[in-house]
Parts: C-alpha cells; sequence; structure tokens
C-alpha cells in the first residue's frame, strides 16, 4: 500500500465523488418526477394510456442503461438535441431509473386494500380525492423501500456515464490506474467513497422507512 | 441535423450479428459462472470457519458496493500492471460473473436460512454428514425456491453485459461501436442493438418463465 500515494489523490477523488452526487440527485429527482407520471398511466382508467405507460416501463427496462446513453448523447444530434455529457448522462439515467421507479409506485398504490378506495369513494370523496387523501399516504410508506433500492442501483449506475467522459468517480479511477500504475490504492479509494455514498443512502432510506411506520 | 437514414442498416447485419452472437456466449457463460460462484459464496458465508468466512464477506461487501464498470477496470486495466494480464475476453466473464455472483449469493444465503430446519435434521437423523446434506437436502431446494429472485438477475446480467465493451470485447454493443465509426450513424446503429437485446430479453424471459413452471411442477 503507498500511503502517500493515497494521500495525495484524495482530494481530486473527493470532488469526483461529488460529481457522482450531483448527478445521482438531477436523475433522482427527474426519475422521481417521470416515474410518478408513468405509474398513473399504468394506473389509468384508459386503455391507451395505460398501453403507453406499459410500453415505457418494458422498453426502458428490456435495453441496457449503457445504450440509452449512447443514444441520447450520441444519436441525439442527429435528431437536433445537442447536450452537454453531464446534462446528457443526468437525463438518459432519469428516463432509465424511471421505468423501475414507476413500478415501485405501482406496487405500492396496488398493495393497499381495495376496501380504502371503496370506502372513501362511499364516504363522498371523489376519486382523485380518494386517491390523494386516502390511498397514496398509505401507498407511500409500502414505496420507500423498493424506491430506496432504486435509487441505490441508481448511485451505482452513475459509473456509465464515465464512457461519455463526464469526469466522475469511475472516470478519475480509470485515469488513475493508467497513470499511477498502483490500481489496488486507487481501488481502494475509489470503493470507499462509493461505500459512503451508497450506504450512506441506505442508512437514510432505513431513517425514512421507521419514521413513516412510526407516525403510522 | 442529420437526421435518420436506417436504408443502410442491412448492409452491416452480419458484423452487428457477430456482436450478437458474442453478447449471448458472454452472457451465458457469465451466468453460469455468477450461479456456481454465487452458491458457493453462499455456502462460505453460512457453514465455513470464520478464517475463510470474514474475507469472503468482506469482499462481497466491496462488490455490492461499486458499479460494474469500476470492477471491469480494476481487472483489466489494473491487474496487469502488478503483473496477471487476462485478455479482455476473460476479463469481461471474470468481471461479470464475479458482480452477479455477489448478488446470488445474498439470494440463496437467504434462500438457505428460510429452508425448514427440520430437513437438515431429519437428513442428519438418517445418517447423512453435515456436507452430504447441504449438497444433497439443502442446496437443491434452496436454488429450487430461488428460481424467480436469481432469474432476474440473470436478466440484469443480460443487459449489463453490454458495459464489458468498454474494455475492448467484440460483443453487442461494441460491434455497433465499430459500424458507427464507418458509417457516422450512431442513432440507427445503437437503437439497432436496443432492439436486439430487447428481443433478447423477451427469449430470457420466456426461458424463465418455463424454467419456473417446470420447478413448480416438480413441487
Amino acid at each position: 500500500m503507498d500511503i502517500a500515494l493515497i494521500g495525495r489523490i484524495i482530494p481530486v477523488f473527493v470532488q469526483a465523488a461529488w460529481t457522482t452526487v450531483q448527478i445521482s440527485l438531477l436523475s433522482l429527482v427527474l426519475g422521481l418526477a417521470v416515474a410518478a407520471l408513468i405509474a398513473s398511466l399504468r394506473l389509468s382508467h384508459l386503455a391507451v394510456l395505460r398501453f403507453f405507460g406499459a410500453a415505457y416501463v418494458s422498453v426502458f427496462r428490456g435495453t441496457p442503461a449503457l445504450l440509452q446513453i449512447f443514444l441520447l448523447y450520441f444519436g441525439g444530434p442527429q435528431l437536433g438535441i445537442q447536450l452537454e455529457p453531464f446534462a446528457a448522462g443526468a437525463i438518459a439515467l432519469g428516463l432509465n431509473i424511471a421505468a423501475y421507479m414507476a413500478e415501485s409506485i405501482r406496487g405500492g398504490v396496488l398493495s393497499v386494500d381495495r376496501g380504502q378506495m371503496e370506502a372513501a369513494r362511499s364516504l363522498g370523496f371523489g376519486e382523485g380525492q380518494s386517491m390523494r387523501w386516502i390511498v397514496l399516504p398509505q401507498a407511500a410508506k409500502l414505496m420507500i423501500r423498493p424506491l430506496g433500492v432504486n435509487a441505490v442501483a441508481l448511485v451505482k449506475g452513475t459509473a456509465l456515464v464515465a464512457t461519455i467522459s463526464v469526469v466522475e468517480l469511475t472516470y478519475t479511477a480509470q485515469r488513475f490506474i493508467g497513470s499511477t500504475y498502483k490500481p489496488f490504492e486507487i481501488f481502494a479509494v475509489t470503493a470507499v467513497l462509493y461505500m459512503i455514498m451508497v450506504y450512506g443512502l441506505t442508512l437514510v432510506i432505513d431513517w425514512l422507512d421507521r419514521a413513516y411506520a412510526e407516525e403510522a | 441535423m442529420q437526421g435518420l437514414d436506417f436504408s443502410i442498416v442491412p448492409e452491416y447485419l452480419p458484423l452487428i450479428g457477430k456482436g450478437l452472437w458474442w453478447t449471448v456466449v458472454i452472457s451465458v457463460v457469465s451466468a453460469l459462472f455468477s450461479i456456481v460462484a454465487g452458491m458457493g459464496f453462499a455456502l462460505i458465508v453460512l457453514y465455513a470457519s470464520p478464517l475463510v468466512r470474514y474475507p469472503v464477506r468482506l469482499f462481497m461487501w466491496l462488490f455490492m458496493g461499486t458499479p460494474l464498470l469500476l470492477q471491469l477496470f480494476l481487472i483489466y486495466f489494473g491487474l496487469v500492471q502488478i503483473g496477471i494480464d487476462i485478455p479482455a475476453l476473460w476479463s469481461g466473464i471474470i468481471g461479470l460473473s464475479l458482480h452477479f455472483a455477489v448478488y446470488n449469493a445474498d439470494i440463496f444465503r437467504a434462500g438457505i436460512a428460510s429452508l425448514d430446519k427440520g430437513q437438515t435434521e431429519a437428513a442428519r437423523s438418517l445418517g447423512f454428514g453435515a456436507w452430504q446434506t447441504r449438497f444433497y437436502i439443502v442446496v437443491p431446494q434452496a436454488l429450487r425456491n430461488t428460481v424467480p429472485a436469481v432469474g432476474n438477475m440473470m436478466i440484469a446480467l443480460l443487459k449489463e453485459s453490454s458495459i464489458v465493451s468498454m474494455i475492448g470485447i467484440a460483443e453487442l454493443v461494441h460491434s455497433a461501436q465499430l459500424v458507427i465509426s464507418e458509417t457516422y450513424r450512431p442513432f440507427e446503429f445503437y437503437l439497432t442493438a436496443a432492439a436486439l437485446y430487447y428481443v433478447l430479453n423477451l427469449i430470457l424471459e420466456a426461458v424463465l418463465r418455463g424454467i419456473e413452471r417446470k420447478v413448480e411442477l416438480s413441487r
């Protein structure tokens, strides 16, 4: 172990990890917003909307995230969409994770007993009101774990934007492995930073889950 | 804006087909390795002496918390610097196998833990040794009960096998990149590759459903 090297590279790697955090947060917000939309399409009364929701999920889950990133970043200009690597990466990752998160949201809504909706309706709540005030608060609790699993996968998935030269953690690791000839020191530093992000996120999810459970 | 022109795709299909074939080979080989190694890790974590158990747990923890792409870089670009030169194809297969073995191990560990203790006790009282019981009684049942969860991992493995293109293995994504460097038509060929993954994915899902049904029947 070359401790001096580790000390020297830490500032650069922390900087790179910060980029990973930023891209994760951006894709997470975009992913949740799109997922909510897709889940409501999938739960719609209209067959055509349900079809579009199901098609979105099927296409984005049926093809590699790497190709989705490449299609947007390299293929986008052919359609007049010109994006910086960072933006292309965040958008593609967000659209990708949205397909998985939509299923987590839908699963949560469907696990709430049907009687809850029926009771609310019979008490005079409208369809949307029942969803907003009766079903969703109960479903939210059931969604935390699955959405958390999606979010953890997203953080690790951000490594893929290294392939379109976004200078995040994995990209930086590859560059330093090539220039220092110290693969294990580099891997150790990189792994520790990923662990802090991944297991830190896991702690946040546990806390959210417990906070919600106590409230109920 | 260049616009789209799919008419040039058929001309390059033989090359893309070669990549497709390698994607299938790499995925199948890595899937088998990841299941065997995953069961090995699960047995070690559950039954081996602490001297073996803790290093394996540390390794699993490290591989679960880091991205596959980073692991591939470590195996392919990293190991060669300390004198371990593994060819790209094997680096890719080893990386994919280990990455998913760790997840499979977690599934198998839970599957073994959830088996009725009576199974082990009955086998032991019939004269099976400890490891005989594990191999003939525990492992087969755990494998059967975890088919759906492991199947989901294999669906993920098929898609993530695209990442080995980054260390230069000539699979589907890489062959699309080759064609694109000649034709400058990224959208058309990445979309073609994506469509082929989609079809592979459908086939794999059908195969997994078949296996699940067979397993259900054998209960």
